[in-house]
């Protein structure tokens, strides 16, 4: 099998938003990326591929994978950004709601760490950042199951820099603040005005933040960086 | 199809391997009885990981099907199907049938 001499990264997720930022900075940047989606996507740039592959089914990311190893050898990164929230009063979730957000959120990213930590961990190298988000260290009500979904993320990456760390692989989370994408459009502006106003930071965030800290957590120097979670605008 | 022979290889090749990663000392002889999993194991539980991980990935290089060795099926069993090197061959061939396509 040869190895590319691209770094490979993989991001899920994609398709918009805050995964397609990324996906399109990492390229500018001389990484091959490879990105992934339940849907298709029109990114056109020879070092990206698109995997049309739900995260929560365990065939599709073994697939994926292996399809990426075959052709490159190698993943260097694995950003896991794919998630899907609803905004609903606990008492009006419907388990099939709930299970799905559990599926997608921690299921699906514990099936890409799984799979690509399995390439990682023979060259001894790789980088996993988990994607969370604010809503859960300040509890944001209307939000609860998504909310225990990306807690579930974080303390699962936590143990996960101590299960892969001797095979070179740091395990991070980040949580961003409100960042005007799909994900939040229906969610009222008096609530996200009140989440901006609680921050250090009074500001919605934006995809250059998450490229920041991304930058920082997928750095080979940040060697010695795992199973931290950092959180945009002061939230901790 | 992979053929026993083809998977025992695998199976102790891939042990070998891990012995050498790990800095393990190898058994003197190793074969079908090799015991890998409880008290009279050749590896620990980390070891097994690897071991896992490292015949995933010589399978699908060799004979391009890709495995999960650690199925629900496979971990749900009375018996560990990873407890000797022979018991695990037979378990990496019946999980690369399933898996053909």
């Amino acid at each position: 099998m040869s190895v590319s001499d691209r770094p490979v990264l993989l991001v899920t997720g994609s398709r918009k938003g805050i995964g397609r930022y990324l996906a399109e900075y990492y390229l500018k940047k001389g990484y091959q990326v490879e990105g992934c989606s339940r849907g298709e996507v029109d990114i056109k740039d020879a070092h990206y591929t698109h995997h049309q592959v739900d995260v929560a089914d365990e065939k599709g990311v073994r697939g994926m994978i292996a399809d990426i190893t075959k052709r490159h050898g190698r993943i260097d990164v694995v950003l896991n950004n794919a998630a899907i929230a609803s905004m609903n009063h606990v008492l009006l979730t419907p388990a099939k709601s709930a299970n799905r957000m559990l599926e997608v959120n921690v299921t699906g990213t514990m099936l890409v760490c799984r799979d690509a930590a399995k390439v990682m961990m023979r060259r001894r190298y790789g980088r996993i950042v988990n994607f969370t988000t604010i809503v859960a260290p300040i509890a944001l009500a209307g939000e609860a199951v998504y909310a225990a979904s990306k807690s579930a993320v974080v303390t699962f990456t936590r143990i996960l820099a101590f299960e892969l760390g001797q095979w070179g692989i740091t395990c991070n989370s980040f949580g961003a603040t409100p960042i005007m994408t799909d994900m939040i459009k229906g969610v009222p502006q008096d609530k996200i005005d009140a989440v901006v106003n609680g921050l250090a930071v009074k500001r919605l965030g934006t995809p250059e933040d998450c490229a920041n800290v991304c930058d920082f957590f997928i750095n080979p120097a940040s060697d010695n960086i795992t199973g931290q979670v950092i959180y945009l605008g002061g939230i901790t | 199809m992979i053929e026993r022979s083809q998977a025992y290889e695998i199976v102790v090749a891939s042990l070998r391997e891990v012995f050498e990663q790990t800095g393990t000392e190898a058994p003197a002889k190793v074969g079908d009885e090799t015991v890998l999993v409880g008290t009279d194991a050749v590896l620990d539980s980390l070891g097994i990981v690897q071991l896992i991980v490292e015949i995933e990935q010589r399978v699908e290089g060799a004979h391009g099907v890709s495995i999960t060795l650690a199925s629900d099926k496979a971990m749900s069993q009375r018996n560990s199907p990873f407890r000797t090197v022979g018991v695990l061959t037979d378990h990496v061939i019946a999980t690369a049938q399933e898996a053909a396509p």
